[in-house]
């Protein structure tokens, strides 16, 4: 058949499209023959299709995300918002910070290894687009059942490519998380954050504009992987010369991406860009729609020039493919010559395949025919919007109702004692130190903190010890039970955890995981969580700078639980303050901070010991939040404390437990008054954290927290060679040791 | 080797005071760990300097590093194409000359590649990759790289890599614990498989050292492991070249 070019479309507009089998709606396919006033040509169709996919698009979700802009609490901070590949945050002394958190799910149920591989990959361009150098990155994590025998094919794979990809490009990874649960087992999530840190004049912006300039096409050569649905439009307008079945996902080579780095680095050093996007989802598509939209509007690009791995690529395929380690630059006729040097120089293949122009079309042309001519904003910007149904969940009152106080409690010390080691040997409670010991956590010499602590650390500059700090958090669990909750609690949790690493919370970036968003059920925990995140970061003062949105994370009917992660960016004037979770000190006080109410809903405690889910997860008093969080950068940067460690799920002996093994010490505890010692060692109760005080420091310290307001009980000392809850009983630390470290080895090694 | 005045010296001294002793390192398309020996060269008290790998001259460095990382994606096998890179045709005859040359990790296997250091390394036995802070011992406290640390002496650095398990056949082995040119070794555990938990060698001159773990990130108490083990390293190089 012949090339389906703008004027045979024209001329046929009778023509049948596989409009449905790319996944669109009739009436959205009804709207771009609208938007043209003519049927679209394959490669438009193609491209319609992919960006306005929920994945490019967020139809669904957009009518809801919305609110992270209109309750966005002023900040000064903010240098770049939501719209752009991340939002940019000023961390002092002419620097900012950029970073995000991305997902890629599907792909990495699929074939574990390179979609988590691509995975990383993906965001590090991201980060790279908006001039900033990539500093360190980040994998949370969540897996089916830890002994079920899919989640040993999925697990491994993700996390060998995560290292495999991210340790080749020399970015030290420095946290995340490791959830399982069954609600994933058809459903992995596998998530992705970097970090990114520039000069403020070194922020660079996807646009394309000024008529003349050239479009560079950069990095890997285009090849046939990572097309999904495209394949169908290309097997049905075209006679199926070519290679037949495409692999969905993506094949990443990390060495290629190290070189883009460096030479995107280089590149942007000499100010040779006037503006750049990387090539993710959607490919071509995407890069060239969205950097004319974002510009005056006109682009011709000559798609034949594109360097391919395959000459037998249609050009419907080269539009959509997801080929990793390209990017697109927009660069001024005098600086081409230069920056085609650089990429020389750096073995990276660099190719003009087009320009910006005086128009305000996106044209496309194939050996001199033209395949498309559309408005760039109608594909990037415009595509449909949905107000999809939602409403609480019929079963949502029954599981409120099902209230964790009523499960049986541990009787007496012995009993106690059982469970506490159950809890921290649980695969959720366990050390994932086999996992993350595959991640360089050391490369480029400036990481101050990394998993198991709190919140990962980099120093940025080494004259003024300036540095970042980022924890991820989230709790499907706590979510299900209420959604609004679940978020503030995953934002709170963020929070606390980058507050005690001694960095102070600027902004937030956000994964939000759900369902299907055509399921009502769904929808409304969707809303529910977005409302809560918006309502929380306004409370908190912590800007939603960008994020992503994974949906339709379902096995037939059943949803996973709704798991909104939250990833938190904190600064820190001076690294040598930080605050590690290491009980390290014999004879120092250990303070526990905060109120320990009776809260055993979605908690650890009733998963491990009863399998239970029910009632309500902890309350959120974020106002409490932020003053915790004063109080523990106040005392991090007076030197008031030594160590300090969030509490969150398995309550305070899973942080006292993690805290001593980290320092190899002991620690006697009493219980305080008003409290038993069931819900002393095992309520979630937000809003607390323990810390390590120096006998010199205390009197300070519980001035400052006294006259703050903030309540302190004083629960025990650093000593001896083992955990000891007095009256109680107490585990040798080389008992501790075993139980807390043999489990993930024994079900995936 | 005499020190050479240099035009350009970035920083006053570290440990060792204020020194005009050059150390390169090399860039290889892949290399990662580049700007950690540059920095610690830089802490120690000696002026870095960055060597390209295209780039045959060594701009009158007194010593070479080369660094970690996966030069090359480690295609074909670590270490097999840089060693045929244009600075490594200098490298390898100034390293056949006396020149001291430090291979950590990756460059450990362009060094083995190069047959400036005989034996191999292959996938770790446990068949992933392994990041950790690993205690070694050093054996030869007598190389140009090793003299500020004493025969025996315990130092933990970090561990991080794919293809870390050293190899090499029985004679050369013998060989190699004959003549003292085993220059560190495991302890505790072997992360590996490293056949007689051989860590690091030396050539028989005693210029030419590699290892798998990464002294350079054991230089400052804030980084890494929170340790300045691997300091000896630089400070022993510097002692070295400024008496020479």
């Amino acid at each position: 058949m012949s090339l389906d070019t703008v004027k045979h479309a024209a001329e046929t507009p009778d023509v049948a499209q596989p409009w449905k089998e790319l996944g669109l709606k009739e009436d959205e396919y009804a709207r771009i023959r609208e938007i043209l006033g003519r049927r679209p040509t394959g490669a438009e169709l193609a491209m319609y299709s992919v960006m306005w996919s929920e994945h490019c698009s967020y139809k669904s979700s957009k009518v809801h995300l919305k609110q992270f802009g209109e309750k966005a609490p002023a900040n000064d901070a903010m240098l770049v918002g939501i719209g752009e590949n991340a939002g940019v945050v000023d961390v002092g002394q002419g620097y900012a910070v950029t970073f995000k958190v991305e997902s890629h799910n599907h792909p990495s149920y699929i074939e574990p290894y390179q979609g988590a591989a691509t995975g990383v990959g993906g965001i590090v361009r991201d980060i790279l687009a908006m001039g900033a150098r990539p500093v360190a990155v980040v994998d949370p994590l969540r897996f089916g059942a830890a002994d079920h025998p899919d989640t040993k094919r999925v697990l491994p794979g993700v996390v060998a490519g995560i290292g495999g990809y991210g340790n080749c490009l020399g970015l030290p990874n420095i946290g995340g998380e490791v959830v399982f649960d069954a609600c994933y087992q058809g459903n992995p999530l596998v998530n992705a954050g970097c970090i990114g840190v520039m000069k403020h004049e070194d922020i660079h912006l996807a646009k394309a504009s000024g008529p003349g300039n050239k479009v560079i096409l950069y990095g890997a050569r285009t090849g046939g992987d990572g097309i999904g649905g495209v394949s169908v439009l290309a097997s049905e307008t075209f006679e199926s010369t070519g290679p037949a079945k495409r692999p969905a996902v993506q094949v990443g080579d990390p060495f290629q991406e190290k070189l883009l780095i460096e030479c995107t680095l280089e590149i942007f050093k000499e100010k040779l860009v006037a503006g750049i996007q990387d090539l993710g989802g959607a490919g071509l598509s995407c890069a060239t729609s969205e950097l004319a939209s974002a510009g005056s509007g006109g682009m011709r690009v000559e798609l034949d020039t594109v360097p391919l791995r395959d000459s037998s690529l249609s050009p419907e395929e080269i539009l959509m493919s997801e080929s990793q380690e390209r990017m697109c630059a927009i660069v001024e006729p005098h600086h081409v010559e230069r920056f085609l040097e650089i990429c020389e120089k750096w073995d990276v293949i660099a190719t003009v395949i087009g320009e910006v122009t005086e128009g305000s079309q996106l044209e496309i042309f194939w050996h001199g025919e033209q395949i498309v001519e559309v408005p760039p904003r109608s594909v990037a910007h415009e595509g449909p919007t949905y107000h999809r149904p939602f409403a609480r969940p019929s079963w949502q009152d029954a599981l409120q109702a099902d209230d964790a106080g009523k499960l049986a409690r541990p009787a007496n010390g012995a009993e106690l004692r059982e469970q506490v080691l159950k809890l921290i040997a649980s695969p959720n409670q366990a050390s994932k130190s086999w996992i993350t010991d595959q991640y360089d956590r050391f490369v480029q010499g400036n990481t101050v903190l990394a998993m198991p602590e709190d919140a990962g650390m980099v120093r940025i500059d080494e004259e003024s010890n300036l540095g970042v700090a980022m924890a991820t958090d989230g709790n499907g669990r706590y979510a299900k039970l209420d959604p609004y909750t679940g978020a503030q609690l995953a934002l709170a949790e963020s929070y606390r955890n980058v507050a005690a690493s001694g960095a102070k919370p600027l902004a937030i970036s956000d994964c939000l995981n759900f369902g299907s968003p055509e399921d009502p059920d769904v929808m409304w925990q969707f809303a529910e969580a977005t409302r809560g995140l918006a309502d929380g970061c306004l409370e908190l003062g912590t800007p939603v700078t960008g994020g992503n949105v994974s949906l339709y994370n379902q096995t037939g009917e059943t949803a996973i639980h709704p798991t909104p992660v939250v990833a938190v960016l904190g600064v820190i004037d001076d690294v040598t303050r930080r605050t590690p979770v290491a009980f390290a000190e014999e004879g120092q006080l250990l303070y526990l901070l905060g109120d320990t109410r009776e809260e055993f809903g979605g908690s650890a405690w009733s998963e491990v010991v009863h399998g239970h889910l029910g009632g309500m997860p902890p309350k959120v008093d974020l106002g409490r939040e932020k003053l915790l969080g004063e109080i523990l950068i106040s005392a991090s940067r007076d030197g008031m404390i030594d160590a300090a460690h969030d509490l969150s799920d398995g309550g305070l002996i899973q942080a006292v437990t993690e805290s001593c093994l980290r320092g190899g010490k002991g620690a006697r505890l009493v219980v305080p008054d008003g409290l038993d010692a069931f819900t002393f060692l095992f309520s979630e109760s937000a809003g607390r954290a323990v810390v390590s005080v120096p006998r010199s420091e205390e009197l300070r310290f519980n001035d400052m927290c006294g006259a703050r307001g903030l309540p302190v009980a004083r629960i025990g000392v650093v000593d001896g060679e083992e955990i000891e809850i007095q009256g109680e009983f107490s585990i040798p630390l080389s008992e501790l040791r075993t139980a807390h470290e043999a489990t993930i080895p024994a079900l995936l090694a | 080797m005499t020190s050479r005045p240099s035009p350009t010296t970035t920083r006053e001294g570290g440990p060792s005071g204020r020194s005009n002793t050059r150390i390169g390192v090399v860039t290889f398309p892949g290399t990662l760990d580049d700007k950690d020996s540059l920095r610690a060269v830089r802490l120690a008290g000696a002026e870095p300097v960055s060597l390209w790998h295209r780039d045959k001259d060594l701009h009158q460095v007194d010593a070479v590093i080369l660094a970690g990382g996966f030069s090359y994606g480690d295609y074909l096998r670590a270490g097999a194409i840089s060693r045929f890179s244009p600075v490594m045709e200098t490298v390898i005859e100034q390293a056949k000359a006396g020149m001291p040359v430090l291979g950590i990790c990756n460059g450990f296997q362009v060094l083995t590649e190069a047959h400036l250091l005989p034996g191999a390394m292959l996938r770790n036995d446990h068949l992933h990759f392994i990041c950790r802070d690993q205690k070694l011992r050093v054996e030869n406290a007598e190389t140009a790289w090793t003299s500020d640390y004493s025969a025996g002496q315990e130092i933990s650095v970090p561990l991080k890599n794919m293809d870390g398990r050293y190899v090499a056949d029985e004679r050369v082995l013998d060989e190699l614990e004959a003549e003292g040119r085993v220059a560190f070794r495991y302890l505790d555990k072997n992360p590996n498989g490293s056949l007689r938990d051989i860590a690091g060698i030396t050539n028989a001159a005693g210029n030419v050292v590699g290892l798998m773990p990464h002294p350079e990130h054991a230089v400052e108490p804030l980084t890494g492991t929170g340790r300045t083990d691997g300091l000896g390293f630089f400070t022993s190089i510097i002692k070295k070249l400024v008496n020479a």
